[in-house]
């Protein structure tokens, strides 16, 4: 049972048509996922509530890969298996292996990509990506109760096609399919509605737990420009974590420390960070070698000063990108904060002090590359429709449709949809062996094709024979930007096409066109009875018309009573289809096909046993 | 002649529409599909139209376009969670049967 969701007016879509899409952003120290319900982008929690999943994959003996929390958890016991901050090696060769990870875990240079030697053997930076990434895929399934057509994943700014296609190894070997990448500082503008704000100049200072990315965005048009970028992708709050660890460390005098102890200090001195920005000291407890703890007493004023340089190592990408767009300050109009390290005062103060102007911070900085990658997962998936970024010319004034089996109207363009657009939908054939289908464009708003207005008839030729059902016929209604509707018709397996061309508001007065639409009002629990009257003549018409097909090539399989039984089933139906009450006809309709269902499994077990002669049970 | 909101219902769209910041209340209403049957309509609504049946119901505006009435009359509108899952539900009394996953059916 799919759980429906709120839509925007006009945009519900049609059954089994919502297309589950996320926003992924795989971070250095943190991932999240989300996704846009009841038309509000939000990032999804995980059973116990949280959102963020730690970028953490730690591997055990015998296959086992636990990710997140429970990962983190294990860095300073198991600390060569417990794989943080892996985007760091993510595309990289041996050349160019960030130096801090080369010391943190056992490394063995290979072709293009280095591997990371674990107790389950060597693991890519793909793998192990990959690994978070299917963590938050299920998740995402999970929450959504479906299947994920496709995701879009953050990347900085600054990688490069190397890095870019190991991200996208990494979403295939998790099963996701990559809708796009898109660049960090767009998805956080495109979280802040900057795409829908007034044209300018704007900034994203992104300072993750890795990277740190700047950017300046121009925006025309709804459409952004990329400026200029610049950015730093060895620097992020993991350095912050790494100056005040080292300065713990010397203060509380130790000794060179193992693997795990180091781990230690590290998680450690980012509790004490993280602290830090609410509090005015925090006291830290320094894990010593061979155990016990020392406590050291660390003070904003300390973090600050220690940090200090890594602050001034963030403006100088800023400066550059700035001279590289020819830009002045001043002519930045807005600049938005993301990534956790943008919590910290400092950092704000210090971009604060350089711009003259309050950042943006009203969302969450953890969350904000993911929301903006959510709304454009879901704009790419379809959910929205794709003409939003088109100007609003005009609108259709009548619902446009085409007629099906019955006389029935079926609405392909529901009235007040702003033009241009384009919608398709597949039909298929009624009959067996049908090569020929007429397609009927109608304008109007009530269910019978005789209470419409005829725009157009054409034909479809060259369908191939096939089964009823078998073909796909799929027809497009495309209305230009001067209300000219052309309805085209493909048969998909053959390719055989058939169009036609009309201007379905000619000779329309407001006058018709009111009446038409108020007709359709006052008639609706009419049309309501009428259509499902039709619906069930139609029904009625295609078991009879397969009864008797079935009897032509089966009547072997009948014995005369049960072939005198199902004829007066049929002649029931026939009888009952002539009459009004559609509720009558659908219990001739049930009354028939229970007549013919042991008839329907006889025909089976011959089709199967005429399928399975002469085969070997081995060769199926 | 009416359309409600679940208690449940009531408090999520309320929810919604104050995030989204925009809003009078909920469109629910059905699209006519062929011979596969009706499909429901659950939308936003920024504003009546003339035509529009409005309902009240927990202090929101339910409106129902006159067309859809027939199929969706006595219908409450109610919101469930499964499991991680959540969403709005139809309890329509009109329906003889639904496609079994509760996105279209047939009166």
């Amino acid at each position: 049972m799919a759980l429906l969701q709120l839509s925007e007016p006009g945009e519900s879509t049609a059954p089994h048509q919502h297309r589950l899409a996320v926003g992924i952003d795989l971070g250095t120290t943190n991932s999240l996922v989300a996704t846009v319900r009841h038309s509000i982008p939000e990032c999804l929690p995980d059973e116990a509530g949280r959102r963020l999943l730690p970028s953490v994959v730690r591997y055990l003996k015998g296959g086992l890969t636990v990710v997140g929390v429970d990962a983190l958890a294990a860095e300073s016991t198991d600390p060569r298996n417990t794989i943080a901050s892996v985007k760091r090696l993510m595309g990289r060769g041996p050349a160019d292996t960030d130096p801090g990870m080369r010391a943190r875990y056992d490394l063995t240079d290979a072709a293009g990509m280095v591997r990371i030697n674990t107790v389950a053997g060597p693991r890519s930076p793909v793998e192990i990506s990959s690994e978070i990434l299917k963590v938050l895929r299920a998740r995402a399934e999970e929450t959504l109760g479906g299947d994920l057509v496709g995701a879009v994943i953050t990347v900085p700014a600054y990688f490069d096609d190397a890095q870019r296609q190991a991200t996208k190894d990494a979403a295939r070997l998790a099963g996701l399919n990559v809708l796009r990448l898109l660049n960090e500082p767009t998805a956080a503008a495109i979280a802040y509605g900057l795409d829908e704000a007034a044209e300018g100049i704007y900034a994203v200072f992104d300072l993750g737990g890795g990277t740190f990315d700047f950017s300046v965005l121009r925006l025309s048009r709804g459409v952004f420009e990329v400026m200029a970028t610049s950015g730093d992708s060895a620097l992020g709050g993991d350095d912050f974590d790494e100056v005040l660890a080292q300065w713990l460390h010397k203060q509380a005098a130790g000794a060179d420390l193992d693997c795990g102890a180091n781990r230690a200090l590290l998680s450690e001195a980012r509790r004490v960070k993280e602290a830090l920005t609410t509090e005015a000291s925090v006291i830290a407890r320094v894990p010593q070698l061979g155990g016990g703890v020392r406590t050291v007493d660390v003070t904003v004023e300390t973090f600050q000063s220690l940090t200090r340089t890594l602050v001034e190592r963030c403006l100088q990408p800023v400066k550059k990108a700035l001279r590289d767009a020819a830009l002045k300050v001043a002519d930045i109009q807005a600049v938005v904060l993301v990534g956790g390290a943008t919590r910290m005062p400092h950092v704000r103060a210090a971009v604060k002090a350089y711009f003259g102007r309050e950042p943006f911070i009203d969302i969450d900085p953890d969350k904000v590359v993911a929301i903006g990658a959510a709304v454009q997962a879901n704009v790419l998936a379809g959910n929205r429709r794709a003409d939003e970024d088109w100007l609003l010319l005009d609108v259709i004034p009548l619902s446009l449709g085409l007629e099906t089996m019955g006389g029935l109207v079926e609405k392909i363009v529901p009235r007040n949809a702003t033009i241009p657009v384009a919608k398709a939908q597949e039909f298929t054939t009624f009959k067996d062996g049908q090569t020929a289908m007429s397609i009927h464009v109608v304008q109007g708003e009530r269910e019978l094709v005789s209470d419409c207005r005829s725009l157009a008839r054409f034909e479809l030729r060259d369908i191939p024979p096939m089964v009823a059902g078998a073909a796909r016929i799929r027809v497009t209604f495309q209305i230009d930007a001067d209300g000219l509707l052309s309805v085209s018709a493909r048969e998909q397996g053959t390719g055989v096409e058939s169009t036609v061309t009309v201007k379905p508001s000619y000779g329309l007065s407001d006058d018709e066109v009111a009446n038409m639409l108020k007709a359709g009002f006052e008639h609706a629990t009419d049309d309501m009875k009428a259509r499902a009257l039709r619906e069930q003549k139609v029904d009625a018409e295609r078991l009879i018309e397969a009864t008797r097909q079935a009897l032509a090539e089966d009547a072997d399989l009948l014995s005369l009573a049960e072939a005198q039984r199902i004829d007066a089933a049929i002649a029931a139906l026939a009888t009952a289809r002539e009459g009004t009450e559609h509720l009558v006809i659908k219990a001739s309709i049930e009354a028939l096909s229970a007549a013919t269902a042991d008839f329907a499994a006889r025909r089976m077990d011959k089709a199967i046993r005429t399928a399975l002669t002469g085969s070997r049970v081995d060769s199926l | 002649m009416s359309v409600t909101l679940s208690e449940a219902a009531a408090s999520h769209v309320s929810k919604f529409i104050a995030k989204r910041g925009k809003g009078v209340g909920v469109r629910l209403g059905v699209k006519t599909t062929g011979c596969s049957g009706m499909a429901y309509k659950l939308e936003y609504a920024d504003e009546e139209s003339a035509d529009d049946l409005v309902f009240e119901s927990h202090g929101l505006k339910v409106l129902v376009d006159p067309k859809s009435l027939p199929y969706i009359d006595g219908t409450e509108l109610d919101f469930v969670r499964e499991g991680l899952n959540e969403g709005f539900k139809f309890n329509n009394p009109n329906v003889k049967n639904e496609c079994g996953c509760g996105e279209s059916f047939n009166v």
